[in-house]
């Protein structure tokens, strides 16, 4: 599994700004932000090295950030790539949460699932599907 | 049956502790006559003289005092004693208006001191307790006040007062505290604290009984005091316009307060007619004193609503009780035309576990329209990742308070620690509507 940082924001303007500072003045880099919004909060989901050291330094300033094990799939880019991925999750039963994608290049792109349930990587890998490992993608 | 502080009062048959508050309310309307200009005038405007009280009720002839008419009174005017009598001032917070200013003999202040250490005697404590005052001392009558109780009692006090929680919690160990005195949300701020630093107060303290008064407290967030401190809750009902805390405290058997009867003469009235109304229906609260020296009050509206249970209880104490206030006439709010009590909003959140102990309610308008957001946050543990549930609790707690409330109130989920922690009065209420003038 990944290690995602998560961070409760009120929607209040350079709310953003200030959690990826407090992020920044620890030296923890980045790789990846995504955001889900409501009308009054959002929550920042983060891929950033040494994630549980980024939640206590942004816990110590105030925030409201946690950790959250995600599942990450190496997908070929091409037509049908998601599409058969989140096919097999339906067929085999996995609840999806949220998914996004990130770090598409040439050949392939990377797709994160927060999907309900323990045993998820275990029947993706299963199924020949490329989980990614974390140190492909942040520094633990 | 608990060990009283002074039994023979406490326990007195009823017949004869009326007789003796008869004799009191004689002599205390009288000493407010004679000496007080504010009650000569209205006596005699009302056409009611000392000399007509026979029984208790011929008091329901005289006119009513208010906290405005202390406030006209500023600072002295309604001192019945002249400055070598006056042992000690007290002040209201004075946050809406002009302060009002107390003061007390020397037999004043025994008899308060004796009237709070009755509430020590009921959470079993004695002159082996150490109590903790971790009420704000000064001009705000909870520090003092249970100060006093705690050396008539003969106690250990440790005073304290209020701030630097963390200190709180280091003495409370240390000093193997039995009897902790300050608000509910005091109590709170200092068990959670507690808890943060790595002790269990419940277990690992000494502690067994808390005395808290000075604001309202839902049952349920009684329920979280009780247990994360693992005591014996004590609610403790007074002011500072008729003596501070102590004027009634709750017994173990619970259901009610026990007022100090031999003290004070305690009525309920419509707050609309000003009617006397029978043992049991919901009212204001009035108190007259009846041993009072510097400031006597004759009929002082409280603005607090509750009712008198006047059943005998098991403890032994022939003294009636107050039920637990439902709210202050001035507390309420008018929402849309609907009377809602902050109290009520709280008995909901506090039904949600998820859902942290401290709120705000912000009151604005929106054309017009009354708007009501209520801010909370969510428990640390709880998960934040999920929108979703977020979105789900937020909506499941706002049915929640339509049903209970009959108006709408909109749910903000706020950050950790946006919530202004309280360390004496929390001020849970923002209102930010024009007022029509």
């Amino acid at each position: 599994m990944i290690s995602q940082l998560s961070i409760f924001l009120q929607n209040k303007k350079g709310h953003l700004a200030q959690a990826v500072s407090a992020i920044a003045d620890a030296g923890i880099n980045m790789h990846a932000l995504y955001l889900a919004d409501t009308q009054d909060f959002g929550v920042a989901r983060i891929f950033c090295d040494t994630p549980e050291a980024a939640a206590e330094t942004l816990a110590a300033a105030g925030f409201k950030a946690s950790v959250t094990p995600v599942v990450a799939v190496r997908i070929p880019n091409e037509p049908g790539g998601l599409a058969r991925l989140l096919r097999f999750c339906d067929e085999a039963d996995m609840n999806i949460e949220y998914a996004y994608c990130f770090g598409v290049q040439q050949k392939s792109a990377i797709d994160v699932l927060k999907i309900d349930g323990d045993d998820a990587e275990a029947k993706l890998a299963d199924a020949g599907f490329h989980v990614v490992a974390p140190d492909e993608i942040y520094a633990a | 049956m608990g060990e009283y502080f002074q039994p023979e009062i406490e326990t007195m048959p009823r017949e004869q502790l009326r007789a003796r508050q008869l004799e009191d309310l004689k002599w205390s309307v009288k000493h407010a006559y004679d000496n007080i200009e504010l009650y000569r005038e209205r006596f005699d405007e009302a056409g009611a003289s000392p000399d007509d009280i026979r029984t208790l009720e011929d008091l329901q002839r005289f006119p009513f005092v208010v906290k405005q008419d202390m406030r006209d009174a500023y600072p002295f005017g309604m001192f019945a004693l002249g400055n070598e009598d006056v042992a000690r001032i007290h002040a209201s917070s004075g946050t809406t208006g002009q302060a009002t200013v107390v003061g007390h003999s020397k037999r004043d202040l025994e008899n308060w001191g004796d009237c709070f250490a009755r509430g020590i005697a009921m959470v079993g404590g004695s002159a082996a307790s150490t109590v903790q005052v971790s009420y704000g001392y000064g001009l705000f009558t909870g520090g003092l006040g249970a100060h006093s109780g705690a050396e008539a009692m003969g106690c250990t006090v440790i005073p304290t007062s209020s701030g630097n929680t963390k200190r709180q919690v280091q003495m409370m160990r240390d000093c193997k505290t039995d009897i902790l005195a300050c608000t509910p949300s005091y109590a709170l701020l200092i068990a959670d604290t507690a808890r943060e630093m790595g002790y269990d107060p419940a277990t690992d303290f000494a502690i067994s009984a808390g005395i808290f008064g000075a604001e309202p407290c839902s049952e349920n967030m009684r329920q979280e005091i009780s247990e994360k401190l693992g005591i014996q809750y004590c609610d403790v009902y007074g002011l500072s316009e008729i003596m501070g805390p102590g004027v009634a405290m709750e017994c173990r058997e619970r259901g009610g307060l026990h007022i100090a009867e031999d003290q004070f003469y305690c009525e309920i009235v419509d707050p609309d007619t000003g009617e006397v109304l029978p043992d049991g229906e919901w009212g204001e609260l009035v108190i007259t004193t009846l041993t009072r020296e510097c400031c006597p009050m004759i009929r002082y509206r409280t603005r607090d609503v509750t009712r008198i249970v006047s059943e005998p209880c098991p403890c032994g104490r022939t003294h009636r009780k107050i039920d637990r206030l439902r709210g202050r006439t001035d507390d309420m709010l008018i929402i849309r035309g609907v009377n809602v009590f902050p109290s009520q909003i709280e008995q909901v959140i506090t039904a949600f576990p998820e859902i942290a102990t401290q709120y705000q309610i912000v009151l604005s308008t929106k054309g017009p329209l009354d708007v009501i957001e209520l801010q909370v946050e969510t428990e640390p543990d709880y998960p934040i990742d999920e929108v979703r549930k977020l979105e789900d609790l937020k909506r499941r707690l706002q049915a929640e308070l339509k049903s209970n409330l009959q108006v709408n109130v909109d749910v903000r989920i706020v950050e950790p620690k946006t919530i202004e922690r309280s360390m004496g009065k929390a001020k849970r209420v923002i209102d930010l509507r024009e007022k029509e003038s």
